[in-house]
């Protein structure tokens, strides 16, 4: 046990999946008392590696060193046993359970469960570093910023000395993000080593010590915390931006809005309201951005859109017809193309692609009812060629990528000229060049007159589409502005529920 | 020249088929019997003669149609553990029919007698799928629990109303002559039903495989929300899938009273409807894979039961080669998925649900 | 007065095998596995139970080879379904298959076909037997007693307040929140099953054993099918299970006394006899959708 050595240290780590190389030879060295960075785009392998040293995941030749000690890690219980904790992106509780119960989870034990030890060592932690949670309430039921404050007393109730988070500031709000940064600045102080996974240049800027760039599952570099927000973005893109943006002249048409909402409710399980008192309206020619921390009504407002859920109150028109509560051939039949969230469920992936891209008008392709196969195939191979999708009609869609599976959906949608287009985190986990095809695609259907809503938690990606923003706060439409007039820190207020007034 | 990949379906049925032989030759070991021989007289014997041939298409016919029954279900999405049930609920139709229609012709008798069998099946199936559609109440226990309720309903009339008034027997009344499935071979017990089975299975290939209320219903058993998100009305097609199935079933039974029996008796099936889940998942859900596997069941069998005399092994041993077949097909069923289609981290679906209708189906 | 004393034994004597099931069912199926192997294993319970209790003379040593019967099918079924990850629906239907034409196989083996043998059965016992005239409601046998004062509180007690209870609800509830707090998903979910193959073959067992000192063919006659339908009635909850265990068990009994009344003679009995099946079917349709299966039911673990 030499004090010099890193905390932890991974030589060479390799990962396939398949043809895709996820992690190509990763070195990373994390010393007690940093934070220590691993910066990427999506998709760069960051997760992956981490995964590997929790155990979560099998590297294919490489080495991890914790202590300066070689270790075998098959499961996360061996990561654990080596002093190792990791905050994963969807937090990995047990959301019936009361924390305590989650916190003894897993422990080293006797028979009998006692959770006042676990309770003893909840109070002992958030003295020690200020973390509060009561022990005794039911995960479910609390902020996702809190369940990340028991996903990290976790991992130190097991005594870690390296702690990882994955993306933690994802699902905060600007508050929580000062508050989770005290923590992990109290924890550094105590000794601990933290790896901070992240893609966001400011905040790497603003708790790092030292960052490593990860670009295409290669090591792009370990460079110092104080390196300026150009050169880390030259790391780990490779070449400046996106080069997609929206056009700078204003919608096509103003007339009267294609899709317009107002008074829109909605409840979730429990009676619990999703979405409160909802108006908006969108423009043919317009794209409008919806911002907001997630799980703030965004999903269930494009759930209500595309027909998968029924509103308690509240209009939707669209061209003036009211739709609100139709089911998803009415919403089709109405004009409205729907890209949801999750892309996979909204295909079947045991289907091929050629039925996929004709499941939502079955009625088109059929003769004396026999399903016409053949008609089914040159619709494929027009959609597959004028779509650049990388896959044979018989594939299933499951056997493809998350670029082509999108662009599967947005074949199957487009194809069809809608009025309206719901989309929602249209680029999530696709690589650069997918992401900007489908950014390209829907700037070009803007272009020739569809009212786009388009929902994403990439500011970035807001800026760079959209005419105006609404941002969601608790089921809220809280604020609207022009995109010429946005202010990221009004923006920030507004999405972490302050300043509704301004 | 292509090889065959022995992930392919038919080459995983062989292997489920041998993997089953060694495991149950420890039981035909234990019954003081040579495993070798016992296959043979399982599997190949019944193949030799005209009669015994026959009788094996015989037994099959119930099987064919209780297979389809579960095959149709499982594809949905929708597990109808009921068939056993349906079937019985069939059969109490046919044979009450079958009682009243002496005055018509076959042409008539027969038909009606069909149709009245398949609407009970289907009624039966009735109130779990309303139950699954509606409320989302687990279908697996409700017509599980139903199985039973049938065969307590066929008890209740044999011991009651349908008591042979003469004999004292619990058996119902003889059905009509003009009610009974003509034989299809001189001198055999091959009868009509054979050829109904036939038919049931050719249209149901043809509705899942060429019409697009077949393709709804696939998409309905791989992916049911995202078969809704398609604009498909799920709810619609579970229930068209379950009543089909429980009147698929329920046309088991009518063959099974007008063909073999005659009359309703308490014996009538041995667990058709169980085996016809053994015939779907062995025939991978497919209508050719229920078809070939229907009538290997219906060897073993016939095979099984011949061999109970001939070597002394008990004919219950059909049983636990269907039991172990079960097991090993969804077994490597399952194997095989995730041996062919590994979760891709990088950009992983939900977390990996495994289903029959997923596994084997496309 | 008689009438009422008779009933609540009764009621107690035939919930008990309910009680077994449905204890070992909840421990399957908040592990995060549906074993529909539960028919079979109480039907092998049973048969190995009387067979090996005939050839010994001792129904203890024939309960413990249910046990042994019932940790095998346990186990059978957790090959299936967590180490194949294969489907829990048709993988549970294979193994009663599978059960039920062993025990009948061995069962022709050993007996041929004669004439129906019996052995002696376990022997009741009433520490109440003087306490007035309740006390012939605890005339119970020892399995009885056990059922209810071991069995139920100590699962209870295990499955909340013990540190593997906790394991097995979550590696059902959310088995990727278990496996990164460093659970070991599949040995739990094995324990878990195996616990409940056992409790599943006592209470076959108790029907050869105790109750008839006999084995027929129908003996389960979807008694195990019950118990996943009093699981889920009983919200995977053991105590709640038990009281469905014992009101199908009211119920069951009632219709017995029913029978022999003059007013019911016209009724076949099998009428009766089926109404504990529909009044469960109607106690799941009116316990609607709100129901909260375990987060992980049905589902494999597969870690990525």
């Amino acid at each position: 046990m030499s004090d010099s050595a890193p905390a932890l240290e991974l030589r060479g780590i390799t990962k396939r999946f398949g043809d895709l190389v996820a992690n190509d030879g990763i070195d990373l060295d994390v010393r007690g008392g940093e934070v220590h960075a691993l910066l990427g785009e999506n998709g760069a392998g960051k997760t992956t590696v981490m995964r590997i040293v929790y155990g979560l995941t099998h590297a294919d030749a490489g080495e991890i060193l914790v202590g300066g000690r070689p270790i075998t890690v098959r499961s996360p219980r061996d990561a654990i046993r080596a002093g190792l904790g990791m905050v994963t992106q969807h937090f990995a509780l047990v959301r019936p359970m009361s924390v305590a119960e989650n916190l003894a989870l897993g422990r080293p034990r006797g028979l009998a469960l006692d959770l006042a030890e676990a309770g003893r060592r909840a109070a002992h932690a958030s003295q020690r570093f200020g973390i509060r949670v009561d022990p005794s309430r039911r995960v479910a039921d609390l902020s996702v910023g809190e369940q990340q404050r028991v996903e990290i007393l976790k991992a130190l109730s097991r005594d870690c000395r390296v702690l990882i988070l994955d993306e933690p500031t994802a699902v905060l709000i600007p508050g929580e993000v000062e508050t989770l940064f005290a923590t992990l600045r109290a924890l550094v102080a105590d000794g601990l080593a933290v790896v901070f996974i992240s893609h966001k240049l400011a905040e790497v800027r603003a708790i790092s010590d030292r960052v490593t760039v990860l670009r295409r599952g290669k090591l792009a570099g370990t460079v110092p915390g104080s390196t300026d927000e150009r050169e880390l973005a030259r790391l780990m893109v490779g070449r400046p931006t996106f080069g997609v943006a929206r056009p700078s002249d204003g919608p096509a048409e103003l007339a009267s809005p294609v899709l317009a909402i107002s008074g829109l409710h909605a409840r979730g399980p429990g009676g619990l309201a999703v979405l409160t008192d909802v108006a908006l309206e969108v423009a043919a020619g317009e794209i409008v951005g919806i911002a907001g921390v997630s799980g703030n009504g965004q999903t269930e407002l494009v759930e209500v859109l595309a027909g998968m859920r029924r509103p308690t109150s509240g209009s939707v028109r669209v061209d003036g017809e009211d739709v609100a509560g139709g089911d998803p051939q009415r919403m089709m039949r109405a004009g409205i193309g729907r890209i949801p969230e999750d892309r996979h469920a909204s295909l079947i992936g045991d289907l091929s692609v050629a039925y996929n891209l004709v499941l939502e008008r079955l009625v088109d392709f059929q003769r004396a009812g026999r399903i016409d196969e053949a008609s089914i195939r040159r619709h494929a191979d027009e959609l597959i060629e004028r779509f650049d999708i990388r896959a044979r009609p018989d594939d299933p869609v499951a056997s493809l990528s998350g670029g082509n599976i999108q662009k599967v959906l947005l074949a199957r949608v487009l194809s069809r000229d809608p009025r309206v287009i719901v989309v929602a985190q249209p680029t999530r986990g696709l690589d650069v060049g997918a992401t900007e095809y489908v950014r390209s695609q829907l700037l070009e259907r803007r272009a020739a007159g569809a009212a786009i809503l388009l929902v994403s938690e990439d500011l970035d990606e807001l800026l760079a589409l959209a005419d105006r923003l609404v941002v969601f706060y608790e089921g809220r439409a809280v604020g609207a502005m022009p995109r010429a007039d946005v202010d990221l820190e009004r923006l920030s207020m507004l999405m972490a529920g302050r300043g509704a007034a301004a | 020249m292509s090889r065959i990949s022995p992930w392919s379906t038919p080459a995983l049925v062989v292997l489920a088929v041998l993997i089953t032989f060694v495991i149950t030759a420890g039981p035909i070991l234990v019954a003081g019997a040579n495993p070798i021989e016992a296959y043979v007289a399982f599997v190949v014997l019944p193949l030799t003669s005209q009669f015994t041939l026959l009788e094996v298409l015989v037994t099959s016919t119930p099987i064919l149609l209780t297979g389809a029954a579960v095959a149709i279900a499982f594809r949905a999405g929708y597990w109808n553990i009921g068939a056993e049930g349906q079937l019985l609920l069939g059969a109490i139709a046919a044979a009450g029919i079958g009682t009243m229609v002496g005055g018509l012709p076959p042409i008539l008798a027969l038909p009606i007698m069909v149709a009245g069998g398949a609407i009970a099946g289907a009624a039966w199936a009735t109130v779990p799928a309303v139950l699954r559609v509606r409320f989302g109440i687990d279908e697996v226990v409700t017509t599980l629990l139903l199985n039973p309720v049938a065969l307590l309903l066929v008890n209740g009339l044999l011991h009651g109303p349908w008591r042979d008034p003469v004999t004292g027997f619990p058996e119902s009344p003889r059905i009509a002559v003009s009610a009974e499935f003509p034989t299809l071979v001189e001198r055999s017990r091959l009868h009509l039903g054979f050829l109904v089975a036939v038919v049931v299975i050719a249209a149901a290939w043809y509705v899942l495989a060429r019409t697009p209320a077949g393709l709804r219903l696939r998409a309905t058993g791989l992916s049911p929300h995202g078969a809704r998100f398609a604009g498909i009305n799920v709810g619609a097609t579970i229930l068209g899938a379950a009543l089909v199935s429980g009147a698929i079933a329920g046309i088991a039974g009518v063959s099974e009273v007008a063909g073999i029996q005659n009359r309703l008796t308490g014996g009538l099936s041995p667990g058709y409807g169980y085996t016809g889940i053994v015939v779907a998942m062995l025939g991978t859900l497919a209508m050719p894979g229920v078809a070939v596997a229907a009538i290997f069941l219906g060897d073993l069998t016939v095979g099984a039961s011949s061999a109970a005399r001939s070597l002394g092994i008990p004919s219950q041993l059909g049983a636990v080669v269907q039991g172990v077949l079960l097991l090993t097909t969804v077994a490597l069923l399952a194997l095989r998925r995730h041996r062919t289609r590994p979760s891709n981290v990088a950009d992983a679906g939900p977390a990996g649900t495994v289903d029959s209708a997923a596994e084997v189906a496309t | 007065m008689t009438f009422l004393v008779d009933l609540l034994a009764a009621t107690l004597r035939n919930a008990t095998p309910l009680v077994y099931g449905t204890v070992g069912e909840t421990y399957a199926e908040r592990s995060g596995v549906l074993n529909l192997g539960i028919e079979g294993t109480m039907y092998a319970g049973a048969f190995t139970g009387f067979a090996v209790a005939w050839g010994t003379g001792s129904p203890l040593i024939g309960l413990f080879a249910a046990i042994v019967v019932g940790i095998l099918a346990g186990a059978v079924m957790a090959l299936m379904t967590v180490t194949f990850g294969a489907n829990q629906h048709v993988s549970g239907i294979g193994l009663t298959i599978g059960l039920i034409g062993v025990s009948e196989f061995a069962n022709r083996l050993i007996f041929q076909g004669g004439e129906l043998q019996r052995i002696q059965p376990m022997p009741t016992v009433n520490p109440l037997a003087g306490a007035g005239p309740l006390g012939g409601i605890f005339d119970q046998y020892g399995l009885t007693w056990v059922a209810f004062l071991v069995v139920v509180p100590a699962a209870w007690w295990i499955l909340q307040r013990s540190n593997f209870g906790l394991e097995i609800r979550a590696v059902g509830e959310n088995p990727e929140a278990a496996d990164a707090a460093g659970v070991d998903v599949t040995r739990t979910r094995y324990v878990a099953l195996i616990i409940g193959g056992a409790l599943m073959a006592i209470g076959g067992a108790f029907f050869t054993l105790a109750l008839l000192g006999s084995f027929t063919l129908d003996i389960i006659a979807g008694r195990g099918w019950v118990c996943v339908a009093l699981v889920i009635f009983g919200r995977w909850r053991i105590g709640r299970g038990v009281i469905g265990a014992l009101l199908f068990s009211l119920i069951f009994s009632l219709q017995f006394r029913l029978r022999i009344l003059p007013e019911f003679a016209a009724l076949p009995f099998e009428v009766l006899l089926a109404l504990p099946y529909l009044v469960i079917i109607g106690a799941l349709a009116l316990s609607g959708r709100n129901v909260a299966y375990p987060g992980a039911y049905l589902k494999p673990y597969r870690r990525s």
